[in-house]
């Protein structure tokens, strides 16, 4: 991937960035069946759904392919631009010719990597690959019962949103799409999407740690 | 108003720099920041100094030559200026000035804060011709050009080649640069011959000469003197996809 120009570099990774972003939305909407008061009957269907369809099996490649293009060119990207400036200034510009969360994608996006791994160990592995049979809801309900990994899941949300804040709007312009009759639009989606979507993920380990403590 | 200068030194290309402080007394408020380095360079001369090598040539705006990095900021804290056109008001009596030459793999330091930018004439030169018809002068209108896509190339081509854009970037990216002298042709039926071979020649280059990528940050925007648009770059985009998919 390293002979690509930057330039195509940039254009693959705002596709695989604003891939990542619908795959944000499929997966919460799935994940909003836990805070459907039926004991996780309904969860339990949709999670066994996900491991046993084939096409799910499908998505779930082309998914993690997703993830090493957009990871492998965020870091070839990142090497490139540390070797572009050699000497660092003693006095920077921070905040006031740029925002902090479009200087540290790479930062942002290497915790939501370490998260991703967390993740997928303590959710798909288990479910998956655990040595003896579990209940998809049983899993969630006793991670979450942990304050530790709330905070966690949480902090990690707020990370991911400051690595959307930019990314959104900013893959537009990657693809070269812009417009002043789109500008609003494209501020309007990429406003909502950094803040709405961690928000509404971060909502289900609270409830679950909610009625853990005090339900 | 007295000032401190803390200034980069570097004696040549190859010898190690580091910072010196001058202080500077009497410094009228409405004097450019080249012209009180003026001041300091006639005292250092004067007790048989080495004067502070920065470059400069028409002090008003339009060469591009005179970029310095004043505390953290390109050309200095304000918006569409360049070093000499940035007064002294702008500064507090008494404050230090941080003065350093603008940082960048491709743009390596000569003398003090005078760097080599003529990474940016390979990329321009990378962009080769512009086929134009040979003989007698067009007729007017011959080639409509509509006025709104007129105004947005020169708008591009109002770029001096300062290198503030790179000296800003967290990555030393050229593509502001790049786009605006990409999109200036781009816009015009006299570039189009050559349009595709040009945008993805001087992108290479850009690579080449060691320069990073675009991370959307806007930076250089805020930094240009020329208040060169981001649009450019996304036109610039456009451009080298026509050019891959063609
Ligand atoms: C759900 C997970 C993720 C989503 C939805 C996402 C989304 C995005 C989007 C939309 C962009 C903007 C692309 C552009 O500017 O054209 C972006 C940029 C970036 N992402 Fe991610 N990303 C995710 C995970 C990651 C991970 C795990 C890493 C790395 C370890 C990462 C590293 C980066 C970097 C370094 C950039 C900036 C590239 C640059 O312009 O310099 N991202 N991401
Ligand atoms: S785009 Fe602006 S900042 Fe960059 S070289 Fe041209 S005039 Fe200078
Ligand atoms: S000296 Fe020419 S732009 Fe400043």
């Amino acid at each position: 991937m390293n002979n690509l120009s930057c330039v195509l570099k940039k254009w693959v990774m705002a596709l695989s960035g604003l891939f990542l972003c619908s795959f944000l939305v499929v997966h919460l909407s799935g994940n909003l069946f836990l805070l459907n008061p039926d004991g996780g009957a309904l969860f339990n269907q949709y999670a066994n759904f996900m491991s046993t369809n084939l096409w799910i099996r499908v998505t779930e490649i082309i998914l993690a392919l997703g993830f090493v293009v957009h990871i492998v060119l965020g870091m070839l990207l990142a090497r490139q631009a540390n070797q572009s400036r050699p000497v660092a200034y003693a006095v920077s510009p921070g905040n006031e010719t740029s925002s902090f969360a479009s200087r540290y994608m790479w930062l942002t996006g290497a915790f939501v990597l370490f998260f991703l791994v967390v993740h997928l160990k303590t959710f798909f592995y288990t479910m998956r690959f655990g040595d003896v049979p579990h209940v998809p809801y049983e899993v969630v309900k006793a991670a979450f019962e942990s304050p530790i990994y709330v905070i966690f899941y949480l902090i990690s949300f707020f990370v991911l949103g400051w690595h959307l804040r930019h990314g959104v709007t900013s893959s537009f312009q990657s693809l070269g799409i812009r417009h002043p009759k789109l500008k609003p639009w494209i501020h309007i989606f990429g406003g909502l999407f950094w803040f709405v979507i961690p928000l509404a993920y971060s909502v289900i380990p609270l409830y679950f740690l909610y009625f853990h403590m005090w339900g | 108003m007295n000032v401190i200068l803390k200034i980069w030194r570097q004696p040549s290309k190859d010898t190690p720099g580091g910072f010196e402080t001058y202080p500077v007394a009497d410094v009228s408020p409405d004097m450019s920041f080249l012209e009180m380095l003026d001041v300091l360079n006639e005292t250092l001369t004067q007790s048989g100094k080495e004067p502070i090598a920065f470059e400069s040539d028409c002090r008003e705006g339009i060469c591009g030559t005179c970029g310095l990095f004043i505390n953290g900021r390109a050309h200095g804290p304000g918006l569409g200026i360049t070093t000499c056109e940035l007064r002294m008001r702008r500064f507090k009596s008494g404050e230090t000035i941080v003065v350093e030459p603008w940082r960048a793999k491709a743009f390596p330091v000569l003398k003090d804060l005078i760097v080599d930018r003529s990474s940016f004439d390979r990329i321009i030169q990378s962009g080769g011709y512009v086929s134009v018809n040979t003989g007698n002068a067009l007729d007017g209108n011959t080639l409509p050009i509509a006025k709104t896509k007129a105004d947005e190339a020169f708008d591009a081509a109002t770029c001096i080649g300062c290198g503030a854009c790179v000296a800003t970037c967290k990555n030393a990216s050229a593509m502001l640069f790049t786009a605006a002298k990409v999109s200036q042709l781009a816009l015009l039926p006299q570039g189009e011959v050559e349009a595709q071979d040009r945008v993805i020649n001087m992108v290479k280059t850009m690579e080449l000469e060691g320069f990073g990528h675009c991370s959307n940050t806007g930076a250089c925007e805020i930094e240009c003197p020329k208040q060169i648009s981001l649009t450019h770059i996304a036109r610039l985009h456009r451009e080298y996809l026509k050019a891959t998919f063609k």
